[in-house]
């Protein structure tokens, strides 16, 4: 398959900002009020971070392994496969993660004492529950094109970075929420979306909170078997 | 769906030949298009086809959105009506085949022709791929079967070639877009027995007139010509930029006509495939296909300018 060098980022790029954006209108549209059990649970997250105790810990990465299945059934296979014939194989990665995180859960992390992952944590997780939605007002488009946590991938990975940062998950469950950052923030900059720039700063600021933190637990707790 | 296997097209092509119109002059169905469209002979065949195709990269691949695919189907209809012909489209275009299917059946266009490839890797594939493609397409056959960006072609074109040679299949082509691969595309047009090649090729982007071009016209080989206003970058940049007066000379309103006109002016040209959502776009493209063409000084001209303006 040599032939692949060839393609560029743009020819891989098969929609327009108008037909993706139709299209979370449509799935909005479709799953509503599926929206509202979705904030909701966005909300049992956030209190799972101020609590943080193991079962709070756990009822976190059981939620957000849900998001991460229903937005690769519901969004990537159902919807985007429609216009993005590489959808199917994101499906396969939100499945994935879905069953990492959940993994996460059957081994909550120690408890962390660093206010830089706990802050952190929470404000990027309530960035994708509470602000992420509100982005669409923006663009003066209103709610049905308002991206929701686990409904849409892109809200739905910034949660995941808040949880992942806060309690101080193993590396491993950070790949896929990257990758999927990288792929989005890509197409939608091949898109000229302003979006673009959104989930990307989210998971910089999230591995920049990770990696400061990292030094500041350091001396607290040498044996940690999180790196991040 | 060719124009060779419907029953109506049959009819209509022998009233316009009646007519003395004999393949350049179409048949308007409802709304006769301002002068006939400039039309070219496939170099192999001799069959005329309309300067002016239809491409669907992007701008058809809207999904399920009935509102969007309600939009495609009317700017088929308004292609058809305006005397095209050639739409083009690929396995790689997400939803595209199934929107242009959809549109097909509804419309019923009396002479389409269907253009498609095949992009899959490993030649095993191919005959899978582009059966799919078929139904999507809903036609009893394509007219036209490219290989995709010279995707796995060592495999793919035996197969199109032994499809043509079954009669399954009118035309074999290749195609490659921005310029990739130039040299293994010359090669196969060398050595190949194939009715088409697909370049990009517009004002800015000329590089295929120093070999691809010469070398299609001496293997009579036709040109269909793909992302003419470089995926509305070039049309986006000319925005609001007055056309010079040479404009009016060739009959032209707006840019997008001139770039166009500049593109199928070239003799080895057989036909540009601009995509478009847009009625009025689609409208204007045809209009492109009308009148007067560039001679080789203005063409010079229009590229300085374009390159100017840009």
């Amino acid at each position: 398959m040599s032939e692949w060098w060839t393609y560029s980022l743009s020819d891989f790029l098969m929609f327009s900002a108008r037909s993706y954006w139709r299209l979370t209108e449509l799935y909005n549209r479709d799953v509503w009020p599926a929206q509202l059990v979705a904030l909701a649970a966005g909300i049992v997250v956030l209190g799972c971070i101020v609590r943080s105790g193991a079962r709070a810990q756990r009822v976190a990465y059981l939620v957000l392994g849900a998001g991460w299945a229903w937005v690769g059934w519901a969004y990537h296979l159902t919807r985007y496969a429609d216009i993005n014939t590489g959808a199917p194989y994101f499906a396969a990665a939100f499945a994935l993660q879905a069953l990492l995180l959940w993994l996460c859960a059957l081994r909550p992390g120690s408890l962390t004492t660093s206010p830089l992952r706990r802050r952190g944590g929470l404000l990027i997780t309530g960035a994708g529950v509470l602000a992420y939605p509100l982005l669409a007002l923006v663009d003066g488009h209103g709610w049905s094109r308002a991206e929701v946590f686990a409904i849409v991938p892109d809200p739905t990975a910034v949660v995941t970075f808040g949880v992942l940062l806060a309690l101080r998950a193993h590396w491993l469950a950070w790949i896929i929420p990257l990758a999927w950052c990288a792929a989005s923030s890509i197409t939608l900059m091949e898109l000229r979306l302003w979006q673009a720039w959104v989930p990307a700063t989210c998971a910089v600021l999230a591995i920049t909170a990770g990696l400061a933190a990292r030094q500041q637990e350091r001396p607290l707790n040498s044996t940690a078997d999180s790196p991040t | 769906m060719s124009s060779e296997s419907h029953p109506h097209s049959q009819r209509r092509r022998l009233l316009a030949a009646l007519a003395g119109g004999a393949g350049s002059l179409l048949l308007p169905p409802l709304h006769a298009a301002p002068a006939p469209l400039i039309t070219r002979p496939i170099p192999s065949s001799g069959e005329a086809i309309p300067v002016i195709g239809l491409g669907s990269w992007i701008t058809f691949n809207v999904g399920r959105d009935p509102q969007a695919r309600a939009e495609c189907a009317a700017v088929m209809r308004a292609f058809f009506a305006g005397g095209g012909r050639l739409i083009d489209s690929s396995p790689m275009y997400g939803s595209a085949q199934d929107v242009i299917g959809e549109a097909i059946q509804a419309i019923k266009p009396a002479r389409l022709f269907s253009a498609d490839k095949v992009w899959i890797g490993g030649g095993a594939r191919g005959p899978g791929q582009i059966e799919a493609s078929r139904r999507l397409w809903r036609v009893p056959r394509f007219d036209l079967l490219q290989v995709h960006n010279l995707l796995s072609w060592e495999e793919h074109l035996p197969h199109l070639l032994a499809m043509k040679r079954e009669g399954r299949l009118r035309y074999v082509g290749i195609t490659t877009s921005e310029g990739r691969r130039h040299g293994e595309i010359e090669k196969i047009m060398a050595a190949q027995p194939i009715d088409f090649v697909q370049v990009s090729y517009n004002a800015l982007d000329r590089e295929v007139e120093q070999r691809i071009l010469p070398l299609a016209r001496e293997r009579r080989i036709g040109v269909i010509v793909n992302r003419p206003f470089r995926q509305g970058d070039l049309t986006a940049a000319l925005a609001g930029k007055p056309l010079p007066g040479w404009g009016a000379e060739i009959g032209c309103t707006t840019w997008a006509q001139a770039l166009l006109k500049f593109i199928v002016a070239h003799p080895a040209v057989t036909c540009a495939i601009p995509a478009t959502s847009s009625v009025a776009h689609v409208r204007e493209n045809l209009l492109a296909g009308t009148g007067r063409l560039p001679d080789e000084a203005l063409r010079k001209r229009i590229a300085q300018d374009a390159e100017r303006a840009a």
